[in-house]
């Protein structure tokens, strides 16, 4: 990273009690400028707390948030250079879809000419051209998502806060949005910080991704790093799922680590005394369990060895009758050894 | 599955009764209706015809008989001077507690709906409705002690040396008096007092359903606290403000007991409705009269939504 620029948010040392409850407990990261920053966790891993943090809802009880190299201590929100859409958009319901997406720029007193011009831009890359007089309870869930991100990129924030801005858009459409926001995040160049619970988001738009859990910070990498090689048991629990075997079962079937994950579709399901390549491992065991998924089938095989190993496999030409007809099949496992993430538990 | 439906009859008139009602929505729906809907309608609405029809006849008045005959003279005095005195001077004063009440009540209401815990808000909430448990004209007359010159405001005005406040009010003209019990700044103190409940009540539902998110959007936004009150906060309490100055405006607007004990005893309509139904013997001119505040509320509501008081709901 550049050390002349100052990176686009900083944590130092920053705690938030609610009385006994740690809801961020001594964070440090950094998100560099321009990044699309994912902070992943289940509810009440802490990770809504630091995004009130930034944008100055909340102070933190100790540490210090910057922003742009600017320590935001006792910095009110509305004099933070950072925007956010909320989970519940906030959209206002008195104003119109126009009103709302000017507000920003209203406050500023921008000129009324160049205030109009920037908010149908605005909704033009967001595909509501033309909706501008409707009131917000006149548009969809997906509509008024969209207003709530223009309102918030038209004042060219610094940093962009998305609080679980696709929680309450249907599947399809949520993954239509992931395709926009992300197209939308290259195009502006502004820091984006994503707030979710769902892995897929994660995964699929950030550049990086931080794993909260109660309120700390399990790992921080780039998608890949943290599929492929989460660091800890609940980073492997939590993004996609996991084998996750330890103490004597590990020691059973991999033989020296005391913990360790591998991800189902890593395994492969073959025929028993099947030849295995020198550079994997294997596992017998049979069929106990037969889960048809439509485009895959997850297979809970028991090992000879004792516990349990979850496979996932493409139903090339599987189909659910031939795949619940394998339960009781005595198989083979075979995975590269390379797949084996050691982890600290 | 037939055991189960074999089973329903045997449970006995009033289960069969309920999933006799079960199985017909809209009869349901109806038979609910029904008792408000003939009370309203029998009740309320055919009171409020007969009113009309009465203000269709006239007093004879030379016998002072009421002559069924349909004739527009009666509205006709309702335009004379005096009665136009009477009217104007009801409407300000309505206008003056409706402002009064929402400008004192609107504070309490936005503590109570944002601030308040929930232990410090069933206080309020006690401390706002607690003065409607008791006797309106108790109250009323208790009043009329507090505010006459022997009173507890005179003695309270003069133990902090502002008396001469308290004369200069007193001396104002048109709204003073002799006393303050005997003064229109009285009258509007009283008439705050027991309308105030009807103000905040509906003003902090109205606060209450202003999401947090909203305000912190605002703020988010680069408002300040200041711009965020007023481009948001107060647009999306008008409703409420609204609501609540109907209560106040049509029951200051109606009102008859108050002008007879607090003030100057310059009539009030409400005065007037109920001397003429009494001792006057005149119903025409009583309906005539009552059918004003009627179409003041009317022209009162339809400016508020023509001005967008009820845009936010």
């Amino acid at each position: 990273m550049d050390e002349k620029k100052p990176s686009a948010v900083s944590f130092r040392g920053v705690s938030r009690h609610y009385g006994e409850v740690r809801a961020a407990d001594s964070l440090s990261f950094d998100i560099a400028e321009g990044e699309f920053f994912s902070m992943l966790g289940p509810s009440g891993s802490g990770k809504t707390t630091c995004l009130r943090l930034i944008a100055g809802f909340e102070q933190p009880t100790s540490g210090e948030v910057l922003i742009r190299g600017l320590s935001m201590a006792g910095v009110p929100p509305y004099e933070r250079d950072v925007n956010t859409v909320f989970q519940d958009y906030a959209l206002f319901p008195h104003m119109s879809v126009a009103e709302n997406v000017a507000y920003g720029l209203m406050i500023r007193k921008i000129p009324k000419a160049e205030r109009a011009a920037r908010t149908e831009a605005m909704l033009a890359m967001v595909a509501l051209s033309g909706m501008g007089q409707r009131k917000p309870s006149q548009l969809s869930g997906g509509q008024r998502q969209r207003v709530a991100l223009a309102r918030a990129l038209v004042n060219q924030p610094g940093v962009l806060l998305l609080d679980e801005p696709l929680g309450a858009l249907d599947l399809k459409l949520r993954e239509q949005m992931q395709v926009e926001l992300k197209a939308i995040q290259r195009q502006v160049g502004i820091t984006f910080i994503y707030v979710t619970h769902d892995q897929g988001e994660a995964l699929s738009m950030s550049d990086r991704i931080a794993v909260f859990n109660k309120g700390r910070i399990e790992q921080i990498g780039r998608p890949d790093e943290i599929y492929e090689h989460p660091a800890t048991a609940f980073v492997a629990g939590f993004v996609g799922v996991s084998n996750i075997l330890s103490g004597a079962e590990a020691a059973a079937v991999a033989g020296a680590p005391a913990a360790f994950s591998i991800r189902p579709e890593k395994i492969l399901l073959a025929a028993p005394g099947a030849p295995v390549p020198g550079d994997s491992c294997f596992a017998d065991g049979t069929i106990a369990s037969v889960l048809y998924l439509g485009a895959s089938t997850r297979f809970g095989v028991a090992l000879a060895k004792g516990g349990e190993l979850i496979v996932i496999e493409q139903n090339r030409e599987e189909t659910a009758v031939s795949a619940s007809a394998r339960q009781g099949q005595p198989v083979r496992l075979i995975w590269q050894r390379a797949h084996i993430q050691e982890m600290r538990t | 599955m037939s055991a189960l439906a074999a089973d329903v009859p045997a449970r006995g008139l009033l289960r069969r009764f309920s999933n006799f009602l079960y199985r017909r929505p809209r009869l349901t729906l109806a038979l609910l209706l029904l008792p408000p809907m003939l009370w309203l309608g029998v009740v309320y609405l055919g009171s409020l015809a007969a009113l009309l029809a009465q203000s269709m006849f006239s007093v004879d008045d030379f016998s002072g008989l009421t002559v069924y005959q349909p004739t527009l003279k009666t509205y006709g005095e309702l335009f004379q001077p005096a009665s136009l005195d009477i009217i104007l001077r009801t409407v300000v004063m309505a206008a003056s507690v409706t402002l009064g009440c929402a400008v004192i009540g609107f504070p309490l209401a936005y503590y109570m709906a944002r601030f308040a815990g929930l232990r410090a808000k069933a206080v309020f909430y006690l401390a706002v409705m607690l003065p409607l448990w008791s006797n309106y004209l108790v109250r009323v007359y208790s009043w009329k002690l507090i505010l006459a010159k022997e009173g507890v405001i005179t003695w309270l005005f003069g133990l902090v040396g502002l008396d001469s406040l308290l004369d200069w009010i007193l001396a104002l003209p048109v709204v003073g008096g002799p006393s303050l019990s005997a003064s229109y700044v009285g009258m509007w103190v009283v008439f705050m007092y027991i309308w105030l409940p009807y103000m905040i009540l509906p003003v902090e539902a109205a606060l209450e359903r202003v999401p947090r998110s909203l305000i912190e959007a605002s703020a988010d936004l680069g408002a300040h606290p200041r711009q965020t009150f007023r481009n948001v906060i107060l647009p999306l309490a008008v409703p409420g403000i609204a609501a609540g100055s109907i209560f106040t405006f049509s029951l200051t607007l109606g009102d008859y007991i108050i002008p007879n004990l607090i003030g100057n005893s310059r009539p009030f309509i409400g005065m007037v409705v109920y001397s003429y139904q009494g001792t006057a013997g005149n119903i025409p001119g009583a309906a005539a009269f009552t059918l004003v505040p009627i179409l003041v509320m009317a022209l009162y509501l339809a400016a508020a939504k023509r001005l967008g008081a009820f845009d936010a709901l």
